[in-house]
């Protein structure tokens, strides 16, 4: 869908997933890393376990689809070759601290004289202003000030962050795509460019849901409460995460019309095996209000529930509650996704050939869009891979200052 | 001018990710129509908080919060005069936005086959589950429960302990801001080639999509992922320590040699930082949790507040634990206009979710409230889809708009 765009990217793990989505959409994403490479490609986890820069396995997750440069910007000529490639580009990403493009003469007023049309996105861990603009930060710290992590964690100890990969910063790059694109819309209509400027704090807010109402209209502070549901007008909690035979499932126990649905055939099936007690077999769930059950009917409704589910796989439960209708679903480790028959049957995986390294299987396109397909297409680039495309073939720099760029570390 | 002045979006999506991809274009100038049931209200507008504790179709913060800037129509779609103001609508629009379980948008004919024969060049947008096809495609849920099908919940937690979920329906902020994207690609391509498109998210692979790493890892290590609390492979100390106060935490990065000697420097060099166990960060890292607690003894001599001044201070990456109170307090959310006052017609002047980003040319607009249920079915049937009074009147009459 982007074909005709071109995408600088200048970021290191706190942006460089923009690139990607944008690559992903069809953009042709050039990587502008320092000679040394991205610092971010010195973290883990790393190709058979081998710390390198062309090895690490997260820089591969999400630098795919871009072709790749070293460029010096902080050198005179090198920012001479800098914003040759912004003349001839759409958009910028990048995410150094606030101000320091500005230092070297090419912040967003300097860039927009090179190209008025250019649309520079920055991503920083605040924002270009406000009282913290300067701070220091980590993926915890922004999870933590994004308020995600207060609401994550069993009640007995600290908060938690999100397992997996920094989730802060794919927030962000995800963010500064809709951003990016928001401002490149609007440039299509108006030919003017524009700076486009990303909080990560900021991106991570709406995902506290609904807990700010819950503050601003009733002054009910929402707590992390392990794997059971908060945020219930009745101040209860709800068990969300249930053991099973094998691992755990899990499943909400709803009210109105969503319960009656989920709440009978879950009962009947317990039925069915003689583990449904009196009570949940009686309930009228029709006029079950999830803003009335107390703790203690809670507890009640739960313990059978638990004990049938102990008696099964999550297999067997999965597919029992796909017959059923019952919003029941496994928790999945990593090898249980890659055999997730639904992601094969939709041909989500694909294997993305990485010269030196193999062939990885990485998830595929993050929408199946119709008019021109969302697909990876190149492997993640080396450091200054494609130097001599782009700087000798495309930009026509001759052969002998080619060199002599190198020679001097611009490139 | 804002940037997205023009763009026309018919919204059906309730519950998270499909009312947060539209919000984004919301904010940014489209006109949004958000078509809902009177008789069947979606879950939003019936779950808490509720004003006052008191429940009401118009009462609840949760719908609110989400939905400034939007046009309220109701319209019943099994009523069968519908299809006269669903045709207007359809006709009017750029972008049919939804979230239902497959074959519901089908069974009202408003499925991209169906729309793109009254106009070709529509976009429309399905997030689902599992997606609009394969064995599992019709299979309804929430993200509440798909967050362990996607691979997080197995892995947040401590290592001694049951696994414990990410707050909420978190594949739904995920798979609602990669909906955005390509939504706003193809509105792009849209414009560049007069062509519409199909598009189709599914939660579970959106949500997949934010664990790339650990499944490369997985396929090439062959190492699942695993629960680490707060630890962090090239960090330490790397938690969030406890504080002054009831419930109250602050978080702390230490990555590189100088953050250390930083974060030294600012327990003013306290004696327990010279332990030569803790002088290199392998040594750091073999004895993390005797660090973690005498951190821990250091920062519960201070607010939450004080030790990210202190540590901030001193170049240390250090974060107070922001709760829904401090979120809304928070000096650096403030000054980027996060959150939106705004006068609402049942919850008076109420805090909507502002800006998320900022274009300097085209800044956000946050400026009407969360409209009432059906607050805008005259004015959008009338003003926008340029509907005759004669022909409003008779499908109000007939019960079209319930």
């Amino acid at each position: 869908m982007l074909e005709r765009y071109r995408c600088l990217d200048l970021c290191d793990e706190k942006g460089f997933f923009a690139g990607k989505l944008l690559g992903d959409m069809g953009a042709d994403v050039i990587k502008v890393e320092r000679p040394s490479g991205d610092p971010s490609r010195m973290r883990g986890p790393f190709y058979r376990k081998k710390a390198h820069p062309e090895r690490s396995l997260y820089w591969l997750a999400f630098n795919v689809n871009k072709r790749g440069i070293s460029l010096n910007i902080e050198m005179p000529e090198g920012q001479d070759i800098f914003r040759r490639l912004v003349s001839t580009s759409d958009i910028v990403i990048e995410s150094f601290p606030p101000g320091y493009l500005d230092q070297l003469g090419l912040g967003y007023n300097n860039l927009k004289q090179v190209n008025p049309k250019l649309i520079l996105t920055s991503i920083t861990p605040f924002g270009q202003n406000g009282p913290y603009k300067d701070y220091k930060a980590s993926d915890l710290v922004l999870m933590s000030m994004g308020g995600i992590t207060w609401l994550i964690g069993d009640p007995d100890r600290p908060p938690v962050i999100v397992g997996g990969p920094p989730q802060a910063f794919l927030f962000a790059g995800t963010y500064a795509v809709i951003a990016t694109l928001t401002a490149l819309y609007y440039q299509e209509t108006s030919g003017e460019g524009q700076h486009v400027d990303v909080s990560i704090q900021q991106c991570l807010v709406p995902v506290t849901l609904n807990t700010i109402p819950h503050w601003t209209l009733n002054a009910n502070l929402v707590k992390r409460t392990g794997n059971r549901r908060a945020g219930l007008t009745s101040g209860a909690t709800q068990r969300q995460t249930w053991q099973c035979e094998d691992g755990y499932v899990t499943l909400t126990i709803y009210g109105g019309a969503r319960g009656v649905k989920t709440n009978r055939p879950l009962v009947q099936w317990m039925e069915e095996e003689r583990m449904a007690p009196d009570y949940l077999k009686e309930e009228d769930w029709a006029s079950f209000d999830l803003a009335k059950v107390t703790a203690e009917d809670w507890e009640a409704i739960e313990k059978p529930v638990a004990e049938f589910f102990l008696k099964h796989t999550r297999a067997e439960l999965f597919a029992g509650a796909l017959q059923r209708g019952l919003m029941l679903f496994p928790v999945y480790e990593l090898k249980d996704l890659l055999s997730d028959t639904q992601l094969k049957a939709r041909e989500f995986w694909v294997n993305v050939k990485h010269p030196g390294l193999g062939s990885i299987t990485y998830p595929g396109a993050f929408a199946k869009c119709s008019g021109a397909p969302v697909k990876i297409q190149r492997p993640a680039p080396a450091i200054g891979e494609h130097n001599s495309e782009i700087y000798r073939d495309e930009m026509g720099i001759p052969e002998e200052r080619f060199l002599s760029l190198r020679q001097s570390n611009v490139i | 001018m804002k940037a997205l002045d023009g763009v026309k979006v018919i919204d059906f999506t309730w519950s998270m990710a499909g009312p947060l991809a539209v919000k984004l274009l919301a904010d940014y100038g489209a006109t949004i129509i958000h078509v809902e049931s009177a008789t069947h209200p979606e879950f939003f507008r019936v779950s808490g908080p509720y004003k006052d504790n008191v429940p009401g179709i118009d009462r609840s913060g949760y719908f609110a919060f989400f939905a400034a800037n939007k046009y309220s129509l109701t319209l019943n779609l099994n009523h069968p005069k519908a299809h006269k103001v669903t045709r207007r609508l359809i006709e009017w629009g750029d972008v049919i936005a939804d979230n239902f379980t497959p074959g519901v948008m089908a069974k009202w004919e408003l499925d991209y086959e169906h729309v793109r024969r009254i106009k070709p060049d529509i976009i429309t947008l399905s997030i689902s589950q599992m997606g609009q096809t394969g064995p599992l495609g019709k299979v309804s849920g929430t993200g509440t429960n798909l967050v362990g099908m996607a691979g997080f919940t197995a892995i947040t937690g401590w290592p001694d302990r049951e696994p414990v979920q990410p707050f909420g329906g978190y594949p739904d902020f995920i798979s609602g801001a990669l909906s955005a994207c390509s939504l706003m690609a193809a509105l792009i391509y849209r414009k560049q080639t007069g062509k519409g498109q199909m598009i189709d998210v599914s939660q579970l692979e959106a949500a997949t999509q934010f664990l790339t790493s650990s499944i490369l890892n997985y396929m090439v290590n062959n190492e699942e992922g695993m629960r680490k609390g707060n630890h962090c492979d090239y960090a330490a100390p790397n938690g969030v320590y406890p504080c002054q106060g009831d419930d109250r935490w602050c978080a702390i990065s230490v990555i590189t040699e100088e953050d250390w000697s930083n974060f030294c420097q600012a327990t003013g060099n306290a004696p327990w930082t010279k332990n030569q166990i803790f002088s290199s960060f392998s040594g750091r890292k073999k004895n993390e949790d005797e660090l973690d607690q005498l951190v821990a003894k250091w920062t519960a001599h201070f607010t939450a507040e004080e030790v990210m001044d202190i540590l901030q201070r001193y170049g240390v990456a250090a974060g107070v634990v922001n709760n829904s109170r401090d979120l809304i307090q928070d000096h650096q959310l403030i000054a980027r206009n996060t959150f939106c006052e705004l006068a609402h017609t049942e919850l008076g002047n109420y805090l909507h979710l502002g800006e998320l980003f900022r274009l300097s040319l085209t800044p956000a607009a946050v400026e009407r409230a969360a409209p009432c249920l059906g607050e805008h079915t005259e004015y959008v049937c009338r003003e926008l889809l340029n509907m005759p009074e004669k022909e409003f009147t008779e499908l109000l009459i007939d019960g079209v708009f319930e």
